[in-house]
């Protein structure tokens, strides 16, 4: 076999075009800042006919240019990516065969936006993300890797050999490295090259998406919940409850991220069982958060309450229960069949949890400081509703805006701390194929062979901005209102 | 305003009392007390010889006690060991017994002995620190006029296209770790891949001479992360600034648009951004640690990553007291700050 080269015979035609294009493109931007300093304002002309036009000028030229270079860059982008869907394989190199692998994911892709862009007038505030381009980028990045993570995950497709499986020969090997015969894999390549440890980079870089989107936004809800049921209190009655939680936060913000991790995500810390009893105290906040939300809102009729309450709280309780509860640590008390899953990066999740449960509790402090004020808590009061019914049922919708929105951009911070974390090698295992920990293994290397770190770099920066795009559409959309 | 201060003051203290009390705690821990006296005596010690082993030298006493002793409140411990060695806390080695002063803790000075360096902790810090002093500066030199142009110049005229790309700009900016970011520089411009090899890929000759080529990349790596949140904070408050009504009465009275920018809106604009720039002190120490790892650059950082990879308890104590210290100022001067900027806000 051949190796690959990045766009086969595909690239004879495209690649000269993208240049030219990108270029163009570039200079166009630069154009259009520079003169965006001097030009004057747009001036309007009012015809004597009655009709009014725009002086457009050398900025206006620039504008448009940069309007159609793009649409030309953004063509030819499309284009390497269905284009090689109807080429035999290998003939579209590197490029042709990866946008291949994601075909399940084009295809969930554009039946997403197209369903939403169709139905967005009936979707709230999620519809009126497509009326955003950036809040539409956003969500195309992130969609995409939930897309790829699912499939990965679920179908075990995208990957095209085993993230674990140590090829001879393929060691650092370059993008576009043919395996030797006998290899177990689905195509005969390696796609973006290998790894020191000769395992295929791509397949890797794929893998630990499905890490990232398991454990980022669940870890935040979590957060979410500790914020929001201390927040609410601590904002609500003032006082010493809330000068001694703000103390608390305060002195857990203080702290430098890097060296908690480090003093708390290590084995020895591990054996005392720290990370379980931490587990055990902020695991609980889920619980209690549904037990008073439900509880405040139904507790005058009884028997519906209890007919609520018993099953979600049953269930939660055997979840909580399932979470702390970890084969060989301090806490292990359930038999075996019922304790559903071990996890095996607990320390890693808890630690993530506890570091931005601190901000949240802020942000949901400051917001019910300034809502509590407002005349449906006042008429709440009035009617003789309770305290949490107050804080849950009345001001924590009214704080949905700002709360979604940090909730986007806390994903993306926790997938960054998930990766400092993989980074210094901290709480998960060196075959992990997560972001963190691959760009670990790259960097050591990093001044002879540049290409194992730069995939999984890409991924990472990918989604955090997707995220924060998105967080950004929805802080436009959601100021409209 | 005293009062504020010397209340603000009182706050940090204690915050930094129980900040400190936490990494003492943490890193006495029964595990790694275990570890150090496997790494400093003998790697095949039994049980019983760790258990004497910490007993001689002071690790087995009430945590506070131990506390109390290594802040310097407490005298310093004097044990006879089960080997009949008499060993005291504050004698330096080959000093008798009874000429070793009383007190020896953080408030005497005496920061204890690193055992990874095989030095005295505080002469460690303060070097180290010296280095990631240089290195701070110079992103603090690129970060904050860069970040404060990008700011001004995206809300003076908000929604403007001008406004549309520096926002994208920081938004990405924001986006990118320094790990990613760093690992990106390096790629392209350290390397041959891409044919711009520009720079040197590891900053260890920048500890003795920082030149542009090997100091460049370490310093726009931690700058660029920190540089997109510090310019997006001075956007909001100079949109904020420019729909103020005194800027109207400015327009209407004829002003030109950059005296406007210059004269009236900039001086306002800039006491949020003051904060924000104090508060980013925490993160910019994260970045040091990453970004000292990644070039190979032997500060502050690296020392960390060092003292808590090999257990060396008393540099890692060391260390955090400097960093929850640099924190917990940097906060406060936030704050006194902000009230001596915004006269609007009288605190009695």
């Amino acid at each position: 076999m051949e190796a690959l080269t990045w766009t086969g015979s595909l690239g004879t035609i495209l690649n000269p075009a993208l240049m030219v294009l990108l270029a163009l493109l570039a200079v166009a931007i630069v154009a259009q800042l520079i003169l965006g300093f001097f030009a004057p304002a747009q001036t309007l002309q009012s015809n004597p006919d009655g009709t009014i036009a725009a002086t457009t000028g050398p900025l206006g030229l620039a504008e448009t240019g940069v309007k159609y270079t793009f649409f030309g860059v953004l063509a030819i982008v499309i284009a390497y990516i269905v284009v090689p869907q109807v080429m035999p394989y290998g003939s579209a190199g590197i490029v042709g065969e990866i946008s291949k692998r994601f075909l399940p994911v084009w295809i969930s892709l554009i039946a997403l936006f197209a369903v939403s862009i169709i139905y967005k007038r009936k979707l709230g505030l999620y519809g009126k993300l497509f009326d955003s381009t950036v809040g539409m980028i956003g969500f195309g990045l992130v969609m995409f890797w939930v897309f790829t993570a699912f499939f990965v995950a679920v179908f075990d497709m995208i990957a095209t050999h085993d993230y674990l499986t140590v090829v001879s020969g393929l060691k650092n090997k370059g993008p576009g490295v043919p395996v030797p015969e006998g290899t177990a894999g689905l195509i005969p390549h390696y796609l973006l090259g290998g790894d020191n440890l000769a395992r295929d980079i791509f397949s890797r870089v794929v893998r630990g998406s499905v890490f990232v989107i398991a454990i980022a936004p669940l870890a935040t809800i979590f957060a979410f919940m500790v914020g929001i049921t201390l927040g609410l209190p601590a904002g609500f009655y003032g006082g010493k409850l809330d000068t001694f939680l703000s103390f608390v936060a305060n002195l857990i913000l203080a702290f430098p991220v890097i060296l908690l991790f480090y003093l708390l995500v290590t084995p020895e810390i591990v054996e005392t069982g720290i990370p379980s009893y931490m587990a055990a105290f902020l695991f609980i906040f889920p619980l209690i958060f549904f037990g008073v939300l439900l509880n405040s809102r139904y507790y005058t009729q009884p028997a519906k309450r209890t007919a609520i309450l018993v099953p979600v709280l049953g269930i939660l309780g055997w979840l909580y229960l399932s979470v702390i509860n970890q084969r060989g640590t301090v806490i292990d008390f359930l038999p075996a069949w019922m304790d559903l899953f071990d996890i095996s990066i607990l320390v890693v999740f808890v630690s993530v949890v506890f570091v931005n449960a601190p901000t949240v509790f802020r942000i949901v402090r400051g917001l019910t400081l300034d809502l509590r004020t407002r005349d449906y808590v006042a008429a709440a009061q009035t009617r003789g509703e309770g305290a949490w019914y107050i804080m849950l049922w009345e001001i924590l919708p009214n704080a949905r805006g700002p709360l979604i929105v940090d909730f986007c951009l806390r994903i993306g911070y926790t997938t960054i701390l998930l990766g400092t974390l993989g980074f210094f090698g901290l709480g998960l295992s060196s075959e992990s194929p997560d972001w963190g920990s691959t760009i670990n293994e790259g960097r050591k290397l990093l001044l002879i062979f540049a290409h194992p770190a730069l995939p999984p770099a890409a991924a990472l920066l990918s989604l955090v901005l997707g995220l924060n795009l998105l967080a950004d559409g929805l802080r436009e959309e959601s100021l409209k209102d | 305003m005293g009062l504020f201060i010397l209340r603000r003051l009182g706050v940090m203290l204690l915050t930094a009392l129980c900040l400190t009390f936490i990494v003492f705690w943490l890193t006495n821990l029964a595990p790694n007390l275990e570890k150090l006296a496997k790494t400093q005596g003998n790697a095949r010690m039994s049980d019983e010889a760790v258990v004497s082993w910490l007993g001689n030298r002071g690790y087995s006493q009430a945590l506070p006690i131990k506390y109390g002793q290594w802040l310097g409140v407490l005298p310093g411990y004097v044990i006879e060991g089960t080997d009949g060695e008499v060993r005291a806390r504050c004698a330096e080695p080959g000093q008798p017994i009874e000429e070793a002063s009383s007190f020896c803790g953080i408030l005497q000075g005496d920061w204890g002995y690193s055992t990874v360096f095989k030095d005295e902790v505080g002469s460690i810090i303060a070097t180290r620190l010296g280095l990631t002093g240089k290195l701070m500066f110079w992103v603090m030199m690129v970060m904050v006029p860069g970040a404060l142009i990008i700011g001004v110049l995206a809300g003076m005229r908000e929604g403007s296209r001008t406004d549309r790309s520096l926002s994208t700009v920081s938004i990405v900016s924001t986006a990118t770790p320094e790990y990613v970011s760093g690992v990106v520089f390096i790629s392209v411009f350290a390397t041959a891949t891409f044919g711009m090899q520009w720079f040197k890929g590891t900053a260890t000759g920048a500890m003795d001479d920082a030149t542009f080529e090997n100091f460049f990349l370490p310093v726009i790596t931690i700058a660029l992360y920190g540089m997109g949140y510090i310019a997006r904070m001075t956007r909001a408050s100079m949109t904020e600034v420019m729909t103020a009504q005194y800027i109207r009465t400015a327009r209407l009275k004829g002003v030109s648009f950059p005296k406007i920018v210059m004269k009236h809106a900039l001086r306002n604009a800039l006491i949020a951004p003051f904060t924000v720039i104090m508060l980013q002190f925490p993160w910019l120490l994260n970045g040091v640690v990453i970004v000292e790892t990644l070039f190979n650059y032997k500060g502050f950082g690296w020392v960390l990553v060092q003292a808590a990879g090999n257990n060396d308890i008393e540099l890692l104590l060391g260390v955090s007291i400097v960093s929850v210290f640099v924190v917990l100022v940097t906060q406060l001067i936030s704050d006194i700050g902000y009230v001596f900027l915004n006269p609007r806000i009288r605190i009695s």
